[in-house]
């Protein structure tokens, strides 16, 4: 088989700073400046030496966190941005939805959009009145053709938009996620027509969160981190090894040096960490087991209750949760001087998949409240959900949403 | 066969791509069509704005200048000297305003897609014209009123009224992607457009200026062609000097943005 899409090397930079950043009198300091003083400019460093290969008829996932490279990736791929360093070969042509519905107009009806939208997509015009009662029945919306898409909703919208994307057949699909929309039978509907795609010999380059989609689409993944690639090989094998480290994720916080670690005169924060049920520190959690929040901590003076307190938020920075230790042993009792582990267990069953953040404080609560220290987002976890049947997933394979997801307990009687 | 695509940083000054916007030609289509489709959506006198612009601005110029300021050189009726002026001039004005903003206007297609970038302000700067032939419909039903006899020089209108649109192109590309990465654009090319209106001869015939000053005035390549314009359609005498200096000036100009444009491109999509 052939090699498609040969990536070499590849670097993107990203110079953040003001809008002049690049003027000319700018471009001049700095490289009159160069030589002679190493003048740190902020950058961004979002892909660091990418090389992959894709052949003819392969499905690539691509996984990674928030900020792992992925977008960028794409983004070049598609040619919307050019790299700092490296090349890129693409043989054949190219079709990217890094988003559905790119270039529809409101003011435009569902049938005007569906040309503009074909033609933006890289479609002929030709091509587009061959496949156009094709598109139309995938879009479940005939009688609205001529209304303005300003009057739809959303879900129709998104059905419009992704039946144009669908009949795009290029050699070389680029999808970025934009199955998280709609409702979950017409996702069904993308991932099966996702599915064809990859059959019909066509290769597809698929970026996801969603591990059980990746290995089930794809027969080969990539897993970025901070700007590289960290794990390639069998999609199924990816998504599982990716599952079980902390790619990404800040799982364990050390403070080293005790003069910039959080304290008081009472206690000082030495560690934090996220582990499993073994024990060990991990990134990555299943949905259905125990997460622990660990602190070390130093009670630098006797005589206070000191309790750890943690708060945990999600992507979204909405505040799930504020955890305590409560215990009847460590509640009521003063700590003596000394070096103290308490570990905060999350039940299974309870998280909602996705990435989380924890901050970390030590409080005194009897006789007046106290905080000795509180630190934001300490350490990070993510959550994923194995789509076994046995989680509150159940047997939906769509985004569910909600801040939590916990297994709770069912009792249906037929009563007649 | 299959093409290759190569994806390589840096851009050199000489690739124009041109071949890249003959592929997307029918985007380029579908654009323009789009543009000139909204353009006067949710307005209640819809395109007669096309129409009303022109006129009011003739009827104002032609009230000031009957009553205090008298052109005796043009030997033909103010208002149709102030039209045919105006009506180049609403063009030029209002396609580099909307090609200026065009870019930074459509964001997510800019970031979110592959695409010859010069097909956006080229777009809004051909949706133009739709403005431009209805003024043009105008201006023949004001020439047919006065009883303007034609020459053989009509032949030449179009000449000009494409090389308005090439000017218009120049400098709606190059502000385009200058506005991109300096807003600033937004603020001083209205300033900009309104004194390059005072500085051509929209309203006033050239002729009021001595002749150091019109040979001075015909660096403006919106003076030869106003000129250009105005004779071919009343059939008085071609100022060649003026003319060939604003044909020089406008191909030049064009090619600089072009030029610019292509260098700037690649950072759009970061920048925006």
């Amino acid at each position: 088989m052939t090699t498609v899409i040969k990536v070499e090397n590849l670097s993107k930079v990203y110079k953040l700073g003001g809008a002049n950043h690049n003027s000319l009198r700018d471009a001049l300091a700095s490289f009159v400046r160069k030589p002679f003083a190493g003048r740190k400019k902020e950058e961004l460093h979002a892909l660091k030496n990418v090389s992959f290969e894709v052949k003819e008829g392969e499905t690539l996932g691509i996984i990674g966190n928030n900020g792992a490279g992925k977008s960028t990736l794409l983004k070049i791929l598609s040619r919307i941005t050019k790299p700092t360093t490296g090349v890129v070969e693409l043989c054949g042509r190219v079709g990217s939805l890094l988003e559905v519905g790119t270039g529809f107009h409101s003011e435009l009806s569902g049938r005007e959009n569906m040309y503009l939208n074909g033609a933006i997509l890289g479609m002929k015009r030709t091509e587009i009145e061959n496949k156009f009662d094709e598109i139309v029945a995938f879009s479940e919306i005939e009688k609205f053709l001529d209304t303005p898409v300003k009057h739809y909703s959303s879900g129709m919208y998104m059905r419009l938009a992704f039946a144009v994307a669908a009949h795009l057949e290029p050699e070389i699909l680029i999808v970025d996620e934009v199955l998280a929309v709609g409702d979950h039978a017409f996702q069904k509907k993308c991932l099966n027509k996702m599915q064809d795609v990859s059959q019909s010999g066509r290769t597809v380059l698929f970026v996801s969160h969603d591990m059980s989609a990746i290995s089930r689409i794809c027969n080969r993944a990539i897993a970025l981190s901070g700007g590289k690639i960290v794990l390639e090989g069998d999609s199924a094998d990816v998504t599982r090894e990716y599952l079980s480290t902390s790619w990404g994720m800040n799982a364990e916080k050390i403070y080293e040096n005790a003069s910039n670690a959080p304290e008081s005169e009472f206690v000082r924060l030495k560690k934090a960490r996220i582990i499993n049920e073994q024990g060990e520190t991990r990134g990555s959690h299943d949905i259905r087991n125990r997460i622990g929040i660990e602190i070390t901590y130093e009670v630098l003076q006797s005589g206070k209750i000191l309790l750890p307190n943690y708060q945990v938020y999600n992507e979204g920075r909405v505040h799930l949760f504020t955890i305590q230790d409560v215990s009847k042993e460590w509640k009521p009792r003063e700590k003596e001087k000394g070096e103290y582990v308490s570990v905060g267990w999350i039940p299974g069953n309870l998280m909602a998949e996705g990435n989380f953040f924890v901050n970390i404080a030590v409080v005194t609560h009897l006789p007046t409240t106290i905080v000795h220290f509180h630190v934001r987002e300490v350490v990070s976890f993510d959550v994923t959900d194995p789509m076994t049947g046995d989680t509150a997933r159940g047997d939906f394979g769509g985004k569910m949403d909600g801040a939590v997801r916990p297994l709770v307990d069912w009792e249906t009687r037929i009563v007649k | 066969m299959q093409e290759t695509i190569k994806i390589k940083p840096g851009n050199s000054w000489l690739n124009l791509d041109l071949k890249d916007l003959w592929i997307y030609r029918e985007l380029l289509y579908f654009m323009t069509w789009r543009d000139v489709k909204i353009r006067y959506k949710q307005t209640t006198i819809g395109v007669f704005w096309a129409v009303l612009q022109p006129v009011l601005t003739t009827a104002i110029f032609t009230i000031i200048f009957s009553s205090f300021a008298r052109f005796d050189s043009i030997n033909v009726p103010y208002p149709l000297f102030a039209l045919s002026g105006i009506l180049v001039w609403l063009y030029v004005n209002t396609s580099i305003t909307m090609a200026s903003n065009s870019l930074i206007g459509n964001t997510n297609l800019v970031t979110k897609i592959y695409f010859p970038r010069l097909i956006v302000p080229i777009a809004a700067t051909l949706s133009g014209l739709i403005d431009l032939l209805f003024g043009i419909f105008l201006l023949v039903l004001l020439m047919l009123y006065y009883g303007v006899n034609l020459t053989w020089q009509i032949i030449f209108a179009p000449v000009f009224v494409l090389l308005a649109i090439l000017l218009t192109l120049a400098f709606g590309t190059l502000f385009s992607a200058v506005n991109v990465r300096f807003r600033d654009v937004k603020f001083a090319l209205p300033f900009a457009l309104q004194i390059w209106m005072f500085l051509s001869p929209v309203f006033y015939p050239l002729e009021i200026l001595s002749e150091k000053w019109q040979a001075f005035f015909a660096l403006n390549p919106l003076t030869g062609i106003l000129q250009g314009f105005r004779a071919s359609l009343f059939g008085t005498p071609f100022d060649w000097f003026s003319i060939s200096l604003s044909v020089a000036l406008t191909f030049i100009l064009f090619m600089l943005a072009l030029l610019v444009f292509k260098r700037m491109e690649d950072d759009f999509a970061d920048l925006i």
